[in-house]
């Protein structure tokens, strides 16, 4: 990973790669907008058709497929969890659960000048309210993302639990 | 273990029900760790998660921390994770490697790999005259009493005696075999990865759960409904058949008929195993392919009968939930009796083609992965059973359904209906003669 601020003068960057931060910033924070708003048709509609939502069970892991994860879902599965999570006998539903997402220390790695496709590293910080008790997590996430003519879809998204080998108390029952 | 909270356990199991102190009471969980864990075989962890000298995991049996460990030659050891010195845990980390022996962080004491004291620092002469003497067992790190392992699965007794591995496990060994068999050759590898998920709930509710035929399609409605939705989608989307993996969770809608024609079977020591309903045999290039290799490895007539097994999941009580057909496995360690950690493998059958394994994995995610769909709504039923268990509006649990209808030969109770309570009881029959009798 090359940090953008290297390929600038001393740090200073330009105003196109202002503009590109201000937009990647933008997505990210809409993201979590829906996902704290439980509106799974607009989650599924973030990624592209092959897109992937992907969580490894440690912070060195570079491949996902055919090894385990803690999520690695394609579009299909999504739907399957999407659905699953909104039936009326989602059982572990009765109370739902609420979450608050803030997504922070957006850094852009790489930024293809022809097509305008970008990896984004950032932070996050969840809380996550059920059941009368909260849950933290927090981690780094890296996004993928493909411009397409409507804006950025995610090709990738890479979540970094800082607790991925940890036990975990309960499950995760939507996407962090 | 302290004496003076011994109680009175008599009373507490009946043919069919049992007291809900079984599961709330901190007086009947301190027994049970006494007199169950900390005397019955509990199950360490397999031979292939420690593949050079020096390589360990930890874990506990009961109360007690452990280490499982390669040896210098060949074999493994169970080892209590403490330094005779001063008490120190002398692995602090869930897994690594120890070189060739052991170094306490504290004052450097070293053992060697199957705990014998190696050296302390500038020992000459401080010890003369004193009661410290180098071959003194209390001086190196102490083994579990009583080690064995079947098939490279490893178990660990704190009991000095009682009976053998094989003759304990007895029907259940079928777990074990029905897992390797299944390899062409013969043997499984362990996925170096373990899920640890806490369930808010007594560690017999989980048990009991893992037999429990009545439970699936009202539990898992959402997700099957929901899987069965999008696997037709795909189907007239691309026109071929969705993954195996849709169909491992479309058949939690199987209806409650189809359920109760399964059978269970409860063995002595509260062993049991509940029959499989996925059909795992389909007709596709990769299977065809796995099975003609499991012919060519044990010939046709052989390899027939062990791809014809049909098990779900084998309880070795009480430490052990395997299902072997998907090469999974849940290791129960309970923490407290609303509190239980649940340690989750899978394996490589040795000899298979990826696609096989890649079976094992998709079961591993969809239902054992701190991101399951379904263990997201058992581990809620789990907890709300603790909860309401601890209400004073009724002191029974029930476990009449087809009581006295189970059949009984040579110890062994088959029973008459999938959704029978057979199994709990048969559990309970062993927690009762455990806990009367200490070993």
């Amino acid at each position: 990973m090359s940090p953008s601020s290297e390929k600038t003068n001393g740090g200073a960057a330009t105003l196109g790669q202002f503009e590109t931060l201000r937009a990647v910033e933008q997505f990210l924070y809409r993201q979590a907008d829906i996902l704290d708003d439980r509106k799974w048709d607009d989650w599924l509609g973030l990624f592209t058709e092959d897109g992937h939502y992907w969580m490894p069970v440690s912070d060195d892991q570079t491949v996902a497929d055919g090894v385990p994860n803690i999520f690695y879902e394609d579009l299909d599965l999504m739907r399957v969890r999407a659905k699953r999570v909104t039936h009326p006998h989602a059982w572990s539903q009765q109370p739902g659960h609420r979450t608050s997402h803030v997504v922070s220390n957006v850094v852009i790695d790489e930024e293809q000048p022809e097509t305008g496709d970008v990896v984004v590293r950032s932070k996050f910080h969840v809380v996550e309210y059920w059941n009368d008790g909260l849950r933290h997590f927090a981690g780094r996430y890296r996004h993928e993302l493909t411009n397409t003519p409507d804006g950025y879809r995610i090709r990738v998204q890479r979540v970094d639990l800082i607790n991925a080998d940890g036990p975990f108390d309960y499950v995760i029952q939507t996407w962090v | 273990m302290p004496n003076e909270h011994r109680i009175e356990v008599g009373g507490l199991v009946e043919p069919d029900r049992v007291h809900r102190r079984c599961y709330v009471d901190e007086d009947v969980f301190d027994l049970e760790m006494e007199r169950i864990f900390h005397t019955t075989w509990i199950y360490v962890g397999h031979e292939t998660q420690v593949p050079k000298p020096g390589d360990y995991w930890t874990t506990i049996i009961g109360r007690q921390r452990m280490i499982l460990v390669r040896g210098k030659e060949q074999g493994v050891h169970v080892l209590f994770n403490r330094c005779p010195h001063r008490g120190s845990l002398l692995c602090n980390e869930r897994h690594g490697n120890v070189g060739d022996g052991f170094r306490c962080t504290y004052h450097a004491w070293q053992f060697n790999l199957d705990g014998t004291l190696r050296s302390i620092p500038m020992s000459e002469g401080a010890y003369e005259n004193t009661r410290f003497a180098p071959d003194d067992p209390q001086f190196h790190m102490t083994p579990a009493p009583r080690m064995e392992s079947y098939r490279g699965f490893v178990f660990a007794s704190l009991a000095e005696s009682g009976p053998d591995l094989r003759t304990w496990l007895g029907g259940s060994i079928q777990a074990f075999d029905d897992m390797c068999d299944r390899a062409p050759d013969g043997e499984v590898e362990i996925v170096p990865n373990c899920f640890r998920i806490i369930q808010k709930s007594n560690w017999k509710i989980f048990l009991e759960n893992q037999l429990d035929a009545l439970h699936p399609s009202v539990t898992h409605e959402s997700t099957g409904r929901a899987a069965s939705e999008v696997q037709k989608d795909i189907e007239n989307r691309t026109g071929k058949a969705p993954p195996l993996s849709y169909h491992m969770l479309s058949a939690f809608t199987t209806p409650f008929e189809v359920w109760d024609t399964l059978e269970t079977v409860g063995h002595p020591y509260g062993h049991c195993m509940l029959q499989g309903y996925m059909g795992l045999r389909p007709t596709d290039p990769d299977n065809l392919e796995y099975e003609k290799r499991m012919r060519e490895s044990y010939g046709e007539k052989r390899a027939e009968e062990i791809l014809s097994v049909n098990i779900h999941h084998v309880l070795v009580y009480p430490s052990l939930s395997v299902q072997s057909p998907l090469q999974q496995l849940r290791a129960v360690r309970p923490l407290a009796p609303d509190r239980t950690l649940t340690e989750i493998w899978h394996f490589r059958l040795k000899g298979a083609p990826e696609p096989i394994y890649r079976r094992a994995l998709d079961y591993y995610y969809l239902v054992n992965s701190p991101s399951t769909m379904i263990n997201a709504d058992d581990l809620v039923n789990f907890r709300k059973c603790q909860d309401g268990l601890q209400l004073d509006a009724g002191d029974w649990v029930s476990f009449h359904r087809n009581a006295g209808h189970d059949s009984v030969k040579d110890g062994v109770v088959t029973s008459v209906t999938g959704m029978s309570e057979a199994p709990m009881r048969n559990m309970f029959k062993a927690w009762d003669e455990y806990m009367r009798n200490g070993a």
